[in-house]
């Protein structure tokens, strides 16, 4: 309303709005013009680089981002003004940096997977190495998978009990000195390498069942070791979360402080608390330093039972599998198969774990229910 | 059952900080009692010292003496749990459990304290419960739709249905309408009336008709200074309080004359 009748009266008086505002219009590149832009650029160094005969992807990727940059500010600069000419930079080094960290992570997974699949089938799921000496070409990681989700499973049942009551303590009942002490070992306990921690269990099984034990158990100790501390942090930040007015809400009804846990607490966070576990799982499932330790590499047989000597893992697999590649040309060709297939294996894992993770935080947040 | 509570010489803590200093009050069961005063003074703490919730807050102390009927609620023997479930609380902020239904929500007091009960006595319950807060038409179709789904007003009176349906001899309210409109006050207010002819109800407000309106007593808390602790300025019947004061404090305070 206001600016209407401002218009017609400025319009009447002879002088347009644009004038009399000049400061605040500026003309403007079009909205295609970045995208055309990079496209001609790309187009001309391919071009340049193919003339003197010297096409290759990667510098040819990096002069076009380079000449792409330049070219964009200075047309912004003479087009627009000095302040979208920055902006436009910024906005180019920041996809440059973008692409810069997506690269690896893109170049990882595919060269997993076009490797990996030349092995990667129902009968490499659902074979162990049992009787297959290296030069046959057959095999496959059944027993790896068996042994991982066994040792796994055990360590997620010993850590998540533990860390998530040690969680409790601190968030809910740690005063003073313990809690100050409890946190900063958990803080240490982050930090300890994992072949330590292999040690670690080497040697108390050593104390316990005398020299040269290996087993599934004690490869989930190990991991246990290292989940602990994971699960303990992430619990705290999940708990912390929790608003202090649903427990004073439920302390108000007359309702105990450990019910007001169990049945106020753990609920309102579980969808987060089941994130961190799975986070903390996907974490050391591919630990192999301590498994060779202490689950051993001795096993090629299928068994479940973590306390009937070696037990192979999927990432101790690829490492002996990855050892084997200096035998013999065909064995070596072989083992290098099995050793991808049994990565893409062991990304698929990870990737179902993450899935079941998103579903489950789905499906238990307070929000989406009802 | 409605019970009286006397509160002498009260002193409250936060660490070393003294909120609120040298308390002694009766507040007559089956009636409404007021506090009011400025930000800061400590209403919202000692109101929390009634229930033992003050001492939910980590380095809280009180000393004094506070008598439920003939029951001394600060005894070291005395279950906190068990003064709670006898005084129960509305807050100022409305904070239904946003992993329960509406209707969890308002049976949450037995739900969460395991108690059994059957289908029809809990049916029961939360329908007069939610009638009686005056969410019954509001929500009857959706009863079991997440608590947190309701506007902010409704989730207030939410929580006074949560409160209620334990029936509890005292109802302690924190400013339960600072959220609502004027609609939803009047209701709340409506409902006030009701429960007082069943429970001892104290409410904290900043809202001055209010107090006028609902309370029987008024209690006028006030500081001395900043950093010193809040005090129990004068406290009578509120016609009496509103109109002539014995303290010039008081009076200054409710015609809105400061310093
Ligand atoms: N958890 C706490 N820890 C330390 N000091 C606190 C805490 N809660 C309140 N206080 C202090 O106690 C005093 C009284 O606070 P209280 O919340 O009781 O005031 P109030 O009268 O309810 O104010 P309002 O009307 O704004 O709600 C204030 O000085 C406040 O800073
Ligand atoms: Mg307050």
């Amino acid at each position: 309303m206001t600016t209407t009748t401002q218009r017609t009266a400025s319009g009447s008086s002879g002088e347009g709005p644009r004038t009399e505002n000049q400061g605040f219009y500026t003309r403007q590149l079009p909205k295609y013009f970045p995208a055309a832009l990079l496209a001609i650029c790309a187009v001309v160094v391919s071009a340049v680089f193919a003339l003197l005969g010297a096409f290759h992807p990667v510098p040819v990727a990096v002069v076009a981002a380079l000449l792409y940059l330049v070219a964009i500010t200075v047309s912004s600069a003479v087009i627009e003004n000095s302040r979208r000419a920055k902006d436009r930079l910024v906005t180019g080094i920041v996809y440059c940096c973008f692409a810069i960290a997506v690269v690896p992570l893109v170049s990882l997974l595919s060269t997993v997977v076009v490797y990996g699949l030349e092995r990667f089938n129902l009968y490499f799921l659902s074979v162990s190495m049992n009787g297959v000496i290296p030069s046959m070409d057959a095999g496959g990681v059944y027993h790896a998978i068996v042994g991982t989700l066994v040792i796994t499973g055990l360590a997620t049942l010993i850590s998540v009990p533990i860390g998530l009551m040690t969680a409790i303590y601190v968030v809910e009942y740690g005063r003073g000195r313990l809690k100050q002490a409890i946190t900063f070992f958990v803080d240490v306990m982050t930090g300890i390498p994992s072949i330590v921690a292999g040690l670690f269990v080497v040697a108390l099984w050593m104390m316990v069942f005398g020299p040269g034990q290996t087993n599934g158990l004690a490869g989930a100790v190990a991991l246990s070791v290292l989940m602990i501390p994971v699960v303990v942090r992430s619990s705290e930040e999940m708990l912390r979360l929790v608003p202090n007015e649903l427990r004073e809400a439920s302390y108000a009804l007359g309702v105990p402080k450990w019910l007001t846990i169990v049945k106020v607490v753990l609920p309102t966070a579980v969808a987060g608390l089941t994130t961190g576990i799975i986070l903390a799982l996907a974490r050391v499932i591919g630990e192999t330093a301590p498994l060779i330790l202490t689950a051993g590499m001795a096993s090629t047989r299928i068994q479940a039972n973590p306390l009937d000597g070696d037990m192979m893992t999927l990432p101790v697999f690829i490492y002996q599998q990855v050892g084997n590649l200096g035998l013999s040309a065909e064995a070596g060709a072989y083992a290098e198969e099995r050793a991808w297939a049994a990565a893409l294996t062991l990304i698929l894992v990870v990737m179902l774990l993450f899935l079941t993770a998103r579903l489950v935080s789905r499906f238990f947040s307070p929000n989406s229910r009802g | 059952m409605a019970k009286r509570i006397d509160v002498s010489d009260l002193n409250v803590y936060y660490g070393d900080f003294k909120a609120v200093e040298d308390v002694t009050m009766t507040i007559e069961p089956r009636s409404v009692t007021a506090f009011i005063g400025s930000s800061g003074c400590g209403k919202s703490t000692f109101l929390r010292t009634l229930n033992r919730m003050h001492e939910v807050t980590p380095g809280a102390r009180v000393q004094g003496k506070v008598m439920l009927d003939n029951l001394d609620v600060y005894d070291p023997s005395v279950d906190p749990v068990a003064v709670r479930r006898e005084i129960g609380m509305v807050f100022q902020r409305a904070n239904p459990f946003p992993t329960m239904s509406i209707y969890d929500n308002v049976i949450a007091g037995a739900k969460l304290n395991n108690q059994r009960m059957s289908k029809r006595r809990a049916d029961e319950i939360v329908e007069r419960s939610l009638r009686d807060a005056n969410l019954w038409e509001e929500v009857k179709d959706r009863l079991h739709k997440p608590g947190a789904g309701l506007s902010g007003g409704q989730q207030q009176r939410l929580c006074i249905a949560r409160a209620t349906a334990v029936e509890p001899a005292v109802l302690l309210m924190d400013e339960p309408c600072s959220a609502l409109d004027p609609i939803s006050t009047l209701a709340i207010e409506d409902l006030i009336a009701k429960l007082k002819e069943n429970y001892t109800i104290v409410i904290v407000t900043h809202n001055m008709q209010q107090a006028a309106r609902v309370s029987d007593r008024t209690a006028f808390f006030n500081l001395a200074g900043t950093g010193q602790p809040g005090r129990l300025i004068e406290m009578g019947d509120t016609n009496k309080i509103f109109t002539k004061p014995d303290q010039k404090e008081t009076e200054n305070y409710i015609t809105g004359r400061f310093g």
